[in-house]
């Protein structure tokens, strides 16, 4: 299996984590239905105003990539288990990213769009990778300190 | 449209209050139909009231930018009032400087603005 990854996570992070959410994304309601769900248990745990809205929009980005490039898929949203991280993994099973660094790529679009929306949603999360295999679908783990 | 509660036109602006939940299928008929009203009714100005917007990201700031030129195009300036600071920090995070608009601190801001002009 080929795979691509841009970024880093440390891996300690995903262990003993509690799974908090999983919805589905399939419509741009969706893409709102989770990134409030995200904004909501970072305004539970007592998040900055100014950290939920990034951490949102990021969330609202690579779900709405999930839709538009990837046909659909789904979300899962977990708590660390030290609560001091709350984890996003957005998976579809599109035709996948040939080239995570291009894509990556500021001002780089595979149609349509402005080609901020990966890099900006990079850099409004504390963590960020993306596994991706052509054919078989696309991988975000996305990550913020609460 | 449950993303866009009330349009209503106040001193030949049409003020248009967008909701949180609102979703990209329902701004980009927002856009559509503002163009459309703009046109028709002599429309000098569109207030977009985002004061309950949590985030835009760079879908919404796209379609934003689009309806203010487009209604620019049409002899009307939009203005975005009520941004939250968050909000302002995380679009120029994105590199989303809205250029095309106006904005105006709060709605009888943007109502001077319009007079002046």
């Amino acid at each position: 299996m080929r795979l691509r990854s841009c970024g880093v996570i440390d891996r300690k992070q995903t262990a003993n984590r509690t799974l908090l959410a999983a919805m589905p994304l399939a419509t741009s309601r969706d893409v709102v239905a989770a990134r409030q769900a995200v904004a909501r248990f970072m305004k539970d745990r007592g998040a900055s105003a100014l950290r939920i809205t990034r951490f949102a929009t990021a969330v609202s980005e690579i779900s709405r990539n999930a839709i538009v490039h990837g046909g659909g898929g789904d979300i899962s949203i977990y708590l660390d288990g030290r609560n001091e991280y709350l984890h996003v993994e957005c998976r579809d099973t599109g035709p996948g990213i040939e080239d995570v660094t291009l894509a990556m790529t500021e001002g780089y679009t595979s149609g349509g769009g402005l080609g901020r929306g990966l890099g900006g949603a990079k850099r409004l999360s504390h963590g960020f990778e993306i596994h991706s295999v052509p054919g078989e679908g696309t991988l975000v783990s996305m990550s913020v300190k609460l | 449209m449950s993303g866009v509660t009330s349009i209503n036109l106040v001193e030949s602006a049409l003020l248009v209050s967008i909701q949180d939940d609102v979703t990209d299928t329902e701004i980009v008929e927002l856009q559509d139909m503002l163009s459309h009203r703009i046109a028709k009714e002599n429309v000098k100005g569109v207030i977009l009231d985002i004061s309950s917007l949590e985030i835009v990201d760079t879908f919404v700031g796209r379609v934003i930018a689009q309806l203010a030129g487009i209604s620019r195009l049409l002899a009307a300036e939009t203005f975005v009032v009520g941004m939250r600071p968050a909000v302002a920090v995380t679009l120029v995070e994105l590199g989303m400087y809205l250029t095309e608009t106006r904005t105006a601190l709060s709605l009888t801001h943007a109502l001077a603005q319009l007079r002046r002009d």
